[in-house]
């Protein structure tokens, strides 16, 4: 069976990797909010990635991955002229757009690739677009400059101050609704958990109407398994199908926070069984990995 | 052989791995019978005028015609009667509910143990894949494109139908590998998994392209596959997908899986190897699954060889009612697998860390019957109490799937969001045909071949009308 060439591969910051994939019937239905399931080679583990952004021309899409466990270590390892096993998709809802007027992106990590392709299309509806991305210092606040295209501002946040705005998201966040002459009408965040939970708080006293993007864990991607169940105004809803994108003021933020935690004791052992077996000494991102893992970025 | 002979043949027994050693390890249970076993049980046969079996049989598939051939010890003869009419008995012959369809009907049975068709056909079919490449020749090309949703049993028996009849059939399935439930739920001790990949195989020998990765409703839609993409006709075969929850508290707690996610992990990304397969699953050593099919036996038995020291059944009717397989309930039993009837959960408890502790269950009892028939189990006020695990499977039924069905307004579907079809097993959609577990719910693999069989024919008229 085919596989999904790789066209492009470069670092975007430490343990961070960028990778535009051939998928042309993914990239012909993209709309911005879609995600794709993914392995990156045959036995892999099966992981949902956000399409950061689609070329339907060209047929590629572009997937940014933070190196955390076992198979997004597999996948950053690949290389231009390589390929990735399986790539399905385009799957979840796409994000519910329309002229809000003023629109701020919140992105932290790499939940700033979840913001990239909404950006554009928010343009597009004539909307005034700025964008809040965070990481934790300098080299980890990435696509500034492909959000600074788009968008009408970029306001870079640093946990330790060295590039942008020096403290959470959050902060910058509160002041932009606080300050800017234009009121912001709507939210849209993607990010940890914690950060997202944290954004919620920060637009809910002003009723700003807020989309956060969940990343639970995930199996099929089709509504078949349960397992990215989340709890959204008190109803369980699948994320792959109701999905991944909801209303952040009534997501249920420590409950998905509790379920992503459910295998760490087998991620250690995943990630020393690969290490083990590609070789630590041959493999370049064993320190990249060292610094990401369990480090969320951005919160 | 005398018919008076005949019937003092006793039925065969099935050679299987011992309970002790097979509740631990994911090999088949049932070994298959000997030569020599096969014969014999094919002679109990006695070979009704009328055969009652046949009728029981969702495919009719000729039982005395088969037998007759295995009993002469033909077995090209006898593969051959049986794939006329069943072209996955490697499959059937394992994981049919013989009980309540073939075996049932059989006369033997009024008067002791009716013919073990299951086993047989399970035989006949094993040798013909050591010995009888029986892929038959496609009929030349018809130049008409055929678009199947779905790799599970429904949609690959359409395909192998059409292909036979030469139109060119592309399978569409949204996993990486086909077979749905036969290759994710279905686990290795019942169906190996090698079995299904032969059929597969199979069926691209006979020209059936199977491109996985696409997910109709969302890569392409019905409309394009009619459209743009050239098909003259589709066959949606989806399954029927969604697990439900029972929407009691506790449910989110790490350790409370779905049926399909326990077994997905364990068959489809096989979790039993981990970590030499990287996708993980809470082994509990303590594990309740709810539910009473065969979806229930196949989680609780998964457990057992997953380590858990106890594994415990609970379903809320008694013993009579379990919608499973026969065979499972005892496996499962002789594996030391525990059963606790009339009872049902009403809260998953958790740690401060949210992983299950226990379940809190109430006791039923039976009362009136409902509208399957069976009596309806009625909590039995202030009989809550608890069972200490640290998993807990439900496997109390799937609903329909929306993902196909949302992005196609003009498909008509049943209040309980299943898509109706006409006697040819075509939907409101010209050109368009549905069948398996998106039309019926939760049915079985040989009705799901069943509907693929007829909806192939019916497609073939179809096309032959509009060329
Ligand atoms: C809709 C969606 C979009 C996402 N988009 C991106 C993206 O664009 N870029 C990116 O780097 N990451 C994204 N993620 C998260 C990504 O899927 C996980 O980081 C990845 O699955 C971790 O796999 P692993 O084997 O490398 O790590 P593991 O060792 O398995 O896990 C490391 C951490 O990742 C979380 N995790 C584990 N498995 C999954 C899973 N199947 N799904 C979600 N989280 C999991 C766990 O909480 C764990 O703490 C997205 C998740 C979702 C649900
Ligand atoms: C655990 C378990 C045990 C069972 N045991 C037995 C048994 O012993 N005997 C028995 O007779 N029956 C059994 N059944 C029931 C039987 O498996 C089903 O009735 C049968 O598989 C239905 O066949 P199907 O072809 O309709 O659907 P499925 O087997 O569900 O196959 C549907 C396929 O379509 C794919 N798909 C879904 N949506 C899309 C989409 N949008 N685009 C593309 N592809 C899609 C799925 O990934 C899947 O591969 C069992 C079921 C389960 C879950
Ligand atoms: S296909 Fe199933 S029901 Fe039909 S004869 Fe075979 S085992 Fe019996
Ligand atoms: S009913 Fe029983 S005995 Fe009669 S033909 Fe069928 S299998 Fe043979
Ligand atoms: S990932 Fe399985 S239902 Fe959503």
């Amino acid at each position: 069976m085919s596989a999904y060439p790789i066209r492009h591969a470069r670092w975007l910051a430490p343990g961070v990797r960028c990778l535009i994939v051939e998928a042309p019937r993914v990239a012909r239905r993209h709309r911005p909010g879609h995600f794709v399931i993914v392995r990156p080679v045959e036995g892999s583990e099966r992981i949902p990635l956000t399409v950061a952004h689609a070329d339907a021309d060209a047929g590629t899409i572009m997937l940014v991955v933070q190196a955390v466990g076992a198979t997004t270590r597999q996948l950053c390892d690949l290389e231009a002229g390589g390929e990735v096993r399986d790539v399905v998709g385009p799957l979840g809802r796409p994000t519910e757009l329309e002229r809000f007027g003023h629109v701020v992106l919140v992105g932290g990590g790499v939940g700033t690739a979840v913001i990239h392709p909404q950006a554009a299309a928010l343009k597009k509806l004539g909307n005034k677009v700025s964008a809040v991305i965070g990481g934790r210092s300098r080299p980890y606040v990435i696509l500034e400059e492909e959000l600074g295209r788009i968008c009408d501002a970029v306001y870079p946040c640093t946990d330790d101050g060295s590039h942008g705005f020096h403290g959470f998201v959050t902060a910058r966040l509160a002041r932009l609704i606080d300050e800017d002459p234009d009121p912001v009408r709507a939210v849209i965040t993607a990010g940890p958990v914690p950060m997202m939970k944290a954004v919620a708080e920060v637009t809910r006293p002003a009723g700003i109407h807020t989309i956060a993007s969940l990343n639970p864990i995930m199996v099929d991607g089709t509504g078949m398994c349960g397992g990215c169940r989340v709890q959204v105004g008190g109803k369980t809803l699948f994320a792959c199908v109701d999905g991944p994108e909801f209303d952040a003021h009534r997501i249920d933020f420590d409950d998905l926070a509790g379920r992503l935690t459910a295998y760490r004791s087998q991620e250690q052992a995943a990630l020393e069984h690969l290490r083990q077996a590609v070789g630590e000494g041959s493999c370049r991102l064993a320190g990249a990995v060292a610094r990401a893992t369990g480090d969320a970025l951005g919160a | 052989m005398k018919p008076a002979e005949r019937l003092k043949l006793p039925r065969q027994h099935m050679p299987e791995q011992p309970a002790e050693a097979r509740a631990r390890n994911f090999r088949e249970v049932n070994l298959g019978l000997e030569d020599r076993a096969a014969i014999n049980e094919a002679l109990r046969c006695l070979q009704c005028r009328g055969a009652k079996c046949v009728g029981g049989c969702p495919v009719g598939v000729d039982i005395p015609g088969f037998l007759a051939a295995l009993a002469d010890n033909n077995l090209a003869e006898a593969a051959r009667v049986l794939y006329a009419a069943n072209v996955l008995p490697a499959i059937t012959g394992r994981v049919c509910p013989q009980e309540t369809q073939c075996e049932v009907s059989c006369v033997r049975g009024n008067k002791g143990e009716p013919v073990a068709v299951g086993y047989l056909e399970r035989y006949v079919a094993d040798w013909a894949a050591r010995h009888w490449d029986q892929v038959c020749e496609a009929a030349p090309p018809t130049g008409r494109k055929v678009a199947i949703v779905g790799a599970g049993p429904a949609g690959l028996t359409c395909a192998g139908e059409l292909a036979r009849r030469g139109h060119a059939v592309t399978v569409f399935e949204a996993l990486h590998k086909p077979g749905g439930v036969l290759v994710y739920g279905i686990p290795e001790f019942r169906l190996p998994k090698d079995i299904v990949e032969r059929e597969v195989d199979k069926l691209r020998r006979l020209g059936v392209r199977i491109e996985c990765n696409v997910v109709i409703g969302q890569t392409y839609t019905i409309g394009d596959l009619m459209g743009e993409e050239g098909f003259h006709a589709v066959f949606i075969a989806n399954g029927a997908g969604l697990p439900v929850f029972q929407n009691i508290p506790g449910e989110s707690l790490k350790g409370v899986y779905s049926a399909n996610e326990y077994l997905t992990r364990v068959n489809l990304m096989e979790a039993y190897r981990f970590p030499e397969s990287p996708t993980p699953v809470i082994a509990g050593r303590r594990v309740v699954v709810v539910g009473g099919g065969n979806t229930a036996m196949d989680a609780v038995r998964t457990a057992r060889r997953l380590g858990a020291e106890e594994a415990l059944l609970l379903y809320r009717r008694s013993r009579q009612e379990m919608p499973a397989r026969a065979e499972e309930v005892k496996h499962a039993e002789e594996e030391g697998v525990r059963f606790t009837f009339l009872a049902a959960p009403v809260e998953v408890l958790g740690t401060p860390e949210g992983w299950v502790r226990a379940v809190r269950c109430i006791r039923m009892e039976l009362g009136e019957p409902d509208a399957s028939g069976r009596r309806r189990p009625v909590p039995v006020a202030g009989s809550e109490y608890e069972i200490p695990c640290d998993v807990v499977v439900v496997a109390i039924g799937t609903r329909s799937n929306p993902l196909l069905t949302q992005t196609t307004p003009e498909l008509k579907l049943n209040r309980w969001g299943y898509i109706e079809v006409d006697e040819q097993g075509m939907t409101s959609i010209p050109g368009v045909f549905a069948g398996g577990d998106i039309v019926r719910g939760a049915a079985t693999v040989i009705l799901a071949m069943g509907d693929g069989k007829r909806a192939a024919a019916a497609i073939d008229r179809y096309l032959a009308a509009r060329s």
